[in-house]
């Protein structure tokens, strides 16, 4: 079996995987980083969106192979020292969550607008989200989060992660 | 922030979700679990002549290859119905035999017809492939409404392929008022079959309990208690070998009610074999072994005298049961449709008739709504066009006939009584807020872009039912925690907040000291569950009962420790007080003395822990008017939902927060029922033709608006909170008012009804076929 070394959430880690073993059940089974989640079989509901070298992708669809030498954040890295993201400090704060099952890919997902777009519009927002589905929200609730941590990320930026 | 009722309260279980800690049923982690994976018939009707398991047993890893012969030889493991149901005839409904693994026979695409246990997921999954069924395919019944008369029958128990034939009301009363109707309206309509698509899949986990060598069953269920009996019964065991237990749940909406073969299955493999076993549904699964709901087809028929007042309506009904009867089925259409069956309005005479019928498909039981969507779907579109036939506003032919607050408590004609609820104030309060007045103009400006701009409303009544009975259990821990049993089960709503809230507030303490305990057995012996909208109506009232007697034992302790009367001893803010004196002492400090004590006065053996049992006399009626509006493409038959305004009356709100989010949601699922949504199958050989989220169009963020969300408290009567339940009504509502706006946008070329989902392709043939 093939051997993989990645950072994960600023960790060197690494593993025995099959060649088809997919990045999500690397996080999930190898290093029991069950933040992220698997809601469908076909690429389409973003549950399980983590970022690799930066950028958000589908875990369900890349291969734990494919990420030899990356750099892979998930929603168990965002948090520093305790302290709230502002985008989860917000999905908090709207009420961006109910179930919470599609709400790390969500996070995940927002990070990436948020890092390309810093003041994006509602419509972005929402085309942004296209590729992640939530059952419970009606995405009102998820939207109004979204937006706030812009407005709240603008005025006090983070150091990059 | 002040935490008490009221208060919009950010919700205490958010941290560990929002950091990847939540722990759902596919995150727990046993060693040494097996994997199970289940062989699904490919077709949707066969009979099965055999089943060779040789290839699948020799596949690496495999531990067990089961089928029904080797799981149940004596044929006794049926996944029982649980409503009783009489036929018109006075008859009982059809009981046919839905078996864990089908034995000789497949009824619908995707029932479980053997299952493989392995070392691995990957070694199940292709051992479950290699496992060689030879089929013999019959003709698949897959319409509704002609399955009574399709030429293939499902069921031996089950003649014409008829459940049940049920009627409530008198056709005779109702007879006599069409004929000196001024005028009827009729209406067919289809009220497409949906899949309710909880986020996280389903799944399942068992394993003997060390020490005890009972087995655990991990369901993501909305309460264990039903999946404690019927486990215990299949798997012939007593309830008292049996510890049912849920983490947390990804999402519900009914469909995490009911006992599946899967769960069976599991459990019976972790029994037999000894050893922990596990399974989780791939999303294409779910589409083929999750219930579905809805999926009625209408014929509704409304008569007016000749001030446009009603006189009397007749409802026949068709429903899709799918291939078996799922736990509570029947019911949904039926009682539970019948309940708000006349919605808002005086209508003094009712006929209620429904046919279950069985198709070769999944099963159908309870999704959000469970037959109130689809009788306030049927009534709200028949009373608009009822008032384009009569040449009224919809408001007026609404407000003409709505039940007023004096007639309050209101009997219908379809055996409720309405405690409260002030219907044309909130219709009135909903139009201001979405400027109905504005929407002439507005069509006018869409016109002008070239688009059809249409504006509509519906006004819904829930009756928010299911176990009347509920329990609350209150312990003071050591460590000065406060842990709250319920028999309820949170699958996303935030039941842990809004408890936590009450007792907050009854008890005067700190809300990061209450913990809410659920989804286990032996925590609470007996529980409701959640469904219907109950939880808050039912465990809150339980809730209070728990409180109160805790300040009841806590002032008899109190009394005890200061050598007062009891009567002298008063309880505010969390504190007990004597009378007249400057002693007191705080409700935790007192649970921790009391504990101490080695001899405790009669009544405080338990310290001032509390269970507390109640009955609600009565239901709840949440109602609202929601309005939307649309603009229609004619070109493409694209419809984009530009604006959604709704005013709720849910009794008092205990956290508007988490209200706005059940409202936001549940309107989210009513669109996308109206707009996207539809389980399509093969009209021939009942193949599922939308399983998975590539075709079966799930609402995305660019699909919805921000919706206008207000609220007016109308307390009430039945519940000593004031509560109504809130959490169905966003999907009842919005199904109505959406297809209405649609329709107005669609009037002026002479379109009068299309049935839902209004996709573009429906919605553009139409207009083609208008002439537009
Ligand atoms: S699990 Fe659904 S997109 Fe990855
Ligand atoms: S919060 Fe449940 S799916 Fe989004």
């Amino acid at each position: 079996m093939p051997r993989v070394v990645m950072r994960v959430n600023g960790k060197e880690v690494s593993g025995e995987v099959e060649p088809r073993t997919l990045l999500v059940e690397f996080l999930r089974e190898h290093l029991g980083l069950t933040g992220t989640h698997v809601g469908c079989d076909t690429s389409q509901c973003g549950c399980c969106v983590v970022h690799l070298d930066g950028r958000s992708v589908k875990s369900c669809t890349v291969l734990a192979v494919q990420c030899e030498g990356a750099e892979v954040l998930t929603i168990e890295g965002l948090a520093r020292n305790g302290e709230l993201h502002p985008i989860q400090r917000a999905f908090h704060e709207c009420h961006g969550l109910q179930c919470g099952f599609c709400t790390p890919g969500m996070i995940m997902s927002a990070l990436e607008l948020l890092q390309r777009h810093p003041a994006p519009t509602e419509p972005q927002v929402r085309a942004w989200l296209e590729g992640n589905l939530c059952r419970c929200t009606g995405y009102h609730n998820i939207v109004r989060a979204i937006l706030q941590a812009a407005e709240e990320m603008r005025q006090a930026p983070r150091p990059a992660a | 922030m002040k935490f008490g009722i009221g208060q919009p309260v950010g919700r205490l279980e958010d941290r560990r979700f929002v950091t990847g800690r939540g722990r759902f049923l596919d995150d727990l982690r046993i060693d040494g679990a097996l994997h199970l994976a289940v062989v699904r018939s490919p077709v949707a009707h066969a009979r099965i002549r055999s089943v060779d398991v040789t290839a699948a047993e020799a596949v690496e890893g495999v531990v067990a290859v089961v089928t029904a012969e080797r799981m149940d030889p004596e044929g006794r493991m049926h996944i029982p119905c649980l409503v009783p149901l009489k036929n018109r005839d006075g008859s009982r409904r059809a009981d046919p035999p839905r078996p864990v693994l089908a034995r000789d026979r497949v009824r619908h695409a995707g029932e479980a017809v053997a299952f493989v246990v392995a070392e691995s997921r990957a070694a199940a999954e292709a051992a479950a492939e290699a496992v060689a069924v030879d089929w013999e395919e019959l003709p698949a019944v897959v319409d509704p409404a002609r399955a009574d008369a399709a030429a293939v029958t499902l069921h031996e128990a089950a003649p014409r392929n008829v459940a049940f034939d049920w009627h409530f009301g008198d056709e005779a009363a109702v007879a006599e008022a069409f004929a000196r109707a001024a005028h009827v309206t009729r209406l067919e309509l289809v009220n497409n079959r949906v899949v309710p698509c909880a986020m996280e899949p389903r799944a399942c986990l068992a394993h003997p309990e060390e020490g005890t060598g009972r087995l655990v069953v991990w369901v993501p269920s909305q309460g264990v208690w039903l999946h404690r009996q019927l486990l215990a019964r299949l798997l012939g065991l007593p309830e008292a070998r049996i510890r049912v237990r849920t983490p947390d749940v990804g999402g519900g909406f009914g469909m995490k009610i009911f006992v599946y073969p899967e769960y069976v299955m599991v459990a019976w493999a972790a029994h037999t074999l000894g050893r922990p076993v596990r399974w989780t549904a791939g999303r294409g699964e779910s589409f083929l072994a999750d219930t579905h709901g809805r999926g009625h087809v209408t014929v509704a028929e409304l008569a007016f005298d000749a001030d446009a007042r009603m006189l009397a309506y007749r409802v026949r009904v068709r429903a899709d049961m799918g291939a078996y009867l799922s736990n509570y089925a029947p019911f949904i259409p039926t009682l539970a449709a019948l309940k708000v069956l006349t919605g808002v309005y005086r209508i003094p005479a009712v006929s209620y008739g429904v046919l279950g019928v069985f198709t070769n498909t999944q099963p159908v039981d309870a999704y959000r709504g469970a037959g109130r969507p689809e009788s306030i779907y049927a009534l709200e579109r028949l009373v608009d066009v009822a008032a384009r036939e009569l040449g009224l506003p919809p408001e007026e032919l609404r407000r003409r006939n709505m039940i007023a607050p004096e007639e309050m408590p209101y009997r219908t004609a379809a055996g409720e009584t309405y405690d409260s609820g002030e219907f044309v104030r909130l219709m009135e309060a909903c139009m201001t807020r979405a400027d109905w007045a504005g929407a002439a103009a507005r069509r006018e400006e869409a016109r002008r872009r070239g688009r059809l701009r249409g504006i509509g409303m519906a006004y819904y009544i829930e009756a928010t039912m299911g176990d009347a009975e509920e329990r609350a259990r209150v312990r003071f821990l050591e460590d000065g925690t406060v842990e709250v049993a319920v028999g309820t089960q949170s699958t996303g709503q935030g039941h842990e907040t809004a408890y936590a809230q009450i007792l907050a507030e009854r008890l005067g303490v700190p809300p990061e000291r209450v913990r809410v305990v659920q989804g286990d057995t032996d925590v609470m012996e007996e529980g409701g569950g959640t469904g219907g909208s109950r939880s808050l109506t039912a465990e809150g009232t339980a809730l209070l009962e728990a409180a109160a007697r805790v300040i009841e034992k806590g002032r008899l302790a109190a009394a005890h420790h200061f050598e007062a009367a009891v009567d002298d001893v008063v309880f505010a803010d969390g504190v007990f007080r004597v009378r007249g004196t400057d002693r007191e002492i705080a409700l935790l400090e007192l649970a921790r003395l009391v504990a101490s004590w080695r001899e405790r006065p009669a009544g405080l053996e338990s310290g001032l822990d509390a269970d507390a049992e109640i009955t609600l006399s009565a239901y709840s009626y949440p109602n609202g008017c929601h309005i939307a509006e649309v603009e229609v493409d004619p070109e493409t038959g694209t419809v984009d939902l530009v604006r959604y305004t709704v005013v709720d009356d849910f009794g008092v709100v205990l956290n508007p927060l988490l209200v706005a989010g059940q409202v936001h949601g549940g309107i989210a699922q009513g669109v996308g029922q109206a707009l996207l949504e539809h389980a399509v199958f093969d009209p021939d050989w009942g193949q599922l033709l939308t399983g998975s989220f590539a075709d079966y169009a799930l609402p995305r963020a660019d699909r919805l608006p921000f919706v206008d969300f207000s609220y007016i408290e109308i307390p009430c009567r039945h519940n000593p909170l004031g509560v109504k339940g809130c959490g169905e009504a966003g999907s009842i509502g919005a199904p109505p008012a959406v297809v209405n706006a649609v329709m107005d946008a669609l009037a002026p070329l002479g379109i009068r009804h299309l049935d839902m989902p209004l996709t573009p392709a429906r919605v553009r043939a139409a207009v083609a076929a208008a002439g537009g």
